[in-house]
């Protein structure tokens, strides 16, 4: 389990873009965890805000954010005025996962957050 | 900018030394909670320091076993310590919530929908200032096209990243790639390669197209009764609509709130002439640091 790099959990809670299960587990699989992280309602309205706790986490050595597409969220925080290093996303030192596209146990599994408690349905649900 | 609300407290799962773990029910059913409410959730395990995200209030809960030593770079902090031991899931969203009210105020309901810019693909070219009619994109002090007014945006309309010839344009929260910021495909640079100027698109003036398109919705609607025909003759006009303007996905509510043409074609004649002012003066001050015209990159398109 890595217990390292901080985490940042977007929660999306203003739209239905993420798929609800797989942001309730990997929640839930954060929380059972026992990792340390962040978590925020919605990197989205933050950005709008240009909310200025947007900053040191953007400067975060090792930060994985789980939130939508890097696109969307790299140019989320640089509106925000809270730009990620690009080079740091380049050498993966700062790593954005996917809850639109990836299974929870994808995303998981690239926290080092143990398994679910069923993740063949849950690969069947992303099919 | 939107108006800046107070913040809600900033919410700390206290698992670290001198306690033990929250009830894993409980923290299942509050943490999910918190965040669809609007409030930062943080979890500390083996650390007391807490990096600062601006908070003013911070509640702290946790199975102490003595109080939490906490220390924190923000000295405007005020820390509410709440043992959850002998807490349900109700009692503690109530004492949660008594702390927030008497801090802050309910954040207006606002879905976050607005345009963000993908700087690696912009080339300045201003069509989407250009285009928008309600003050969303303006320029900064460099001259480079920003979005200064994301609440000004219209919910669910999507149009002006349909116009720019870059896909340069995100909505995050829209449904489908590549506006949502999905990687950009081959396919989806043929279909900007040729799209053309969107007015020539429509054949003319594409304001005027849609304001007309609303008069005749309008003048519909307020012959009709019956709501159910109504509504029905609604989606048929948007449906109409929607095909002549190719894939704009402009909502109704947008169409049916436009303003007068009169309005719409000074609106789009002011943002027009905005955007022309910004190039003039982007290129001018290009050419006085050069002694002379010069490719300037954050204008330079892009290779795909
Ligand atoms: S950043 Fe992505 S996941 Fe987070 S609120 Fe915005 S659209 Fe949702
Ligand atoms: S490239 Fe797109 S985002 Fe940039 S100025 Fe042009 S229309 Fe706007």
């Amino acid at each position: 389990m890595s217990q390292t790099r901080p985490i940042l959990y977007c929660r999306c809670a203003y739209a239905k873009v993420v798929p609800e299960d797989v942001k309730d587990q990997v929640l839930e699989r954060l929380l059972d965890s026992g990792e340390p992280f962040e978590s925020v309602s919605d990197l989205c309205e933050m950005s709008a805000r240009k909310d200025p706790g947007l900053i040191p986490l953007s400067k975060q050595e090792g930060l994985r954010i789980v939130a939508c597409y890097p696109r969307a969220v790299k140019w989320l925080f640089s509106a925000a005025g809270a730009p990620i290093d690009p080079s740091s996303i380049q050498a993966g030192r700062i790593e954005i996962l996917n809850m639109r596209s990836d299974s929870s146990d994808a995303i998981c599994s690239k926290l080092g957050i143990p398994g679910g408690s069923d993740p063949e349905s849950d690969a069947l649900q992303r099919d | 900018m939107v108006a800046t609300n107070p913040e809600r407290p900033r919410v700390l799962l206290y698992e670290g030394r001198s306690s033990k773990p929250m009830d894993v029910a409980l923290r299942r059913q509050l943490v999910p909670s918190l965040l669809d409410r609007g409030y930062t959730v943080t979890r500390i395990t083996q650390t007391a320091s807490l990096g600062n995200l601006g908070h003013t209030e911070l509640i702290v809960l946790g199975n102490f076993e003595q109080q939490p030593e906490l220390s924190s770079d923000n000295a405007a902090l005020r820390i509410h310590t709440r043992d959850v031991s002998s807490d349900t899931f109700e009692t503690l969203m109530e004492y949660i919530e008594g702390v927030a009210q008497g801090v802050s105020q309910a954040r207006p309901h606002w879905k976050p929908w607005f345009p963000v810019i993908d700087y690696d693909r912009c080339t300045n070219c201003m069509q989407c200032l250009s285009f928008c009619l309600f003050d969303v994109y303006g320029v900064n002090q460099a001259n480079q096209i920003t979005v200064q007014n994301q609440t000004n945006c219209k919910t669910d309309c999507p149009a002006c990243s349909r116009v720019c010839p870059e896909v340069a344009i995100l909505f995050p929260k829209y449904k489908a790639g590549p506006i949502n910021g999905d990687e950009i495909s081959q396919e989806d640079l043929r279909r900007e390669a040729m799209k053309v100027d969107i007015s020539s698109l429509l054949g003319g003036d594409i304001y005027s197209m849609l304001k007309d398109r609303s008069i005749k919705a309008k003048s519909r609607f307020s012959k009709e009764r019956d709501d159910d025909r109504a509504l029905k003759e609604r989606q048929r006009c948007l449906d109409k609509l929607n095909s002549n303007v190719q894939s704009l996905e402009i909502p109704a509510e947008v169409l049916s709130s436009l303003p007068s043409l009169d309005q719409i074609q000074a609106k789009a004649q002011q943002a027009k002439h905005r955007a022309e002012q910004a190039l003039a003066q982007q290129a001018s001050s290009r050419e006085s640091t050069s002694g002379g015209p010069s490719e300037d990159p954050s204008t330079t398109r892009p290779s795909h």
